[in-house]
């Protein structure tokens, strides 16, 4: 079909080309805002750790790193999955995107749910910061500012995971009817770019926050 | 049309590496380097974050307005990070008249 008189082509743009490099620039520029966002937390967690060495790893010797180091290579499959819908998508091929979109939604739901019984281990041992924390120990102020930063950091990464798990069941049903294709696929494009992202910002967290001071 | 599709070799060698760096952090974590355990901490978290921008995000097939868009922001972030830390590290470094 020739680019130029495409149905889902808007308006204002002259081709799909030209369609699909802006939203996938537009989407990036978003990305920009969020990696601020989320550096500002970081600049937080960087100071804090620099100001209260001690404190940071005694908190941290808390975390499970089992269950961390697992829910990053859920992260690292989900990723792929979603790299492999986005090259389904390109290529035309709804039964193949269906699946690997509908993958990366359950991978997504694992890490999700090892952060609940990881969330429920911290409040169990009154590790959540506020009236009921609990420290036995020196410093406890200073590791209920780690903590404070831990449910900050990975709860702001977790309401993302769940924003990108929504947007998956927005998007799925225009999977599963065959919309996307090598001319139209720029929707999964943009989510894929997302998703990673939210891949990206966990493979910060999991070292700074469960591997930093373990030895 | 005019993207870039990658073969799915790419992005399983990608997916590969991408757990080998995690287990190797996972590994480095635990033996003693002194401070050189943060730098190769951050070290292999910023090879990852790089291969997952080049190759799954297609940051390596993107148009130069768009490479110049991701590269500006870790610019900033670097900026960020510099001016604070500058600030607060070399605040003991001068003594401040009268006090």
């Amino acid at each position: 079909m020739a680019t130029e008189t495409h149905p889902l082509l808007a308006h204002h743009f002259d081709n799909l080309d030209q369609q699909r490099e802006s939203s996938s620039l537009a989407m990036w520029i978003f990305l920009v805002t969020e990696i601020m966002f989320f550096g500002g937390l970081f600049m937080a967690y960087l100071l804090y750790r620099w100001q209260y060495p001690v404190a940071f790893h005694a908190g941290s010797h808390h975390l499970n790193i089992q269950l961390g180091g697992f829910n990053t290579a859920v992260l690292i499959c989900s990723s792929l999955t979603m790299a492999m819908a986005v090259r389904c998508a390109q290529l035309g091929d709804r039964a193949k995107l269906t699946l690997f979109m509908i993958l990366t939604l359950v991978l997504g739901f694992v890490f999700l749910g090892v952060k609940a019984v990881e969330y429920h281990d911290k409040w169990v041992h009154h590790l959540i910061p506020g009236l009921h924390f609990q420290w036995e120990g020196e410093g406890g102020r200073e590791v209920q500012i780690f903590y404070s930063l831990y449910f900050a950091m990975t709860g702001l990464h977790a309401t993302h995971m769940i924003v990108g798990a929504g947007l998956i069941f927005w998007l799925l049903p225009s999977c599963a009817k065959g919309k996307y294709n090598a001319d139209y696929h720029h929707p999964i494009e943009c989510f894929g770019l997302y998703w990673h992202f939210v891949d990206i910002v966990w493979i910060f967290l999991f070292p700074l926050l469960y591997l930093l001071g373990r030895h | 049309m005019s993207f870039h599709i990658s073969p799915v070799r790419s992005y399983v060698g990608v997916f590969l590496a991408l757990m080998g760096l995690t287990a190797i952090t996972v590994f480095v974590a635990f033996q003693d380097l002194g401070p050189m355990n943060n730098f190769v901490a951050l070290g292999i978290a910023v090879i990852k974050a790089s291969l997952v921008i080049l190759f799954f995000m297609h940051g390596k097939y993107s148009t130069k307005l768009t490479k110049l868009v991701i590269g500006s922001a870790f610019l900033w972030l670097l900026l960020l990070f510099a001016f604070t830390m500058s600030d607060f590290m070399s605040r003991g470094w001068l003594g401040v008249p009268g006090k």
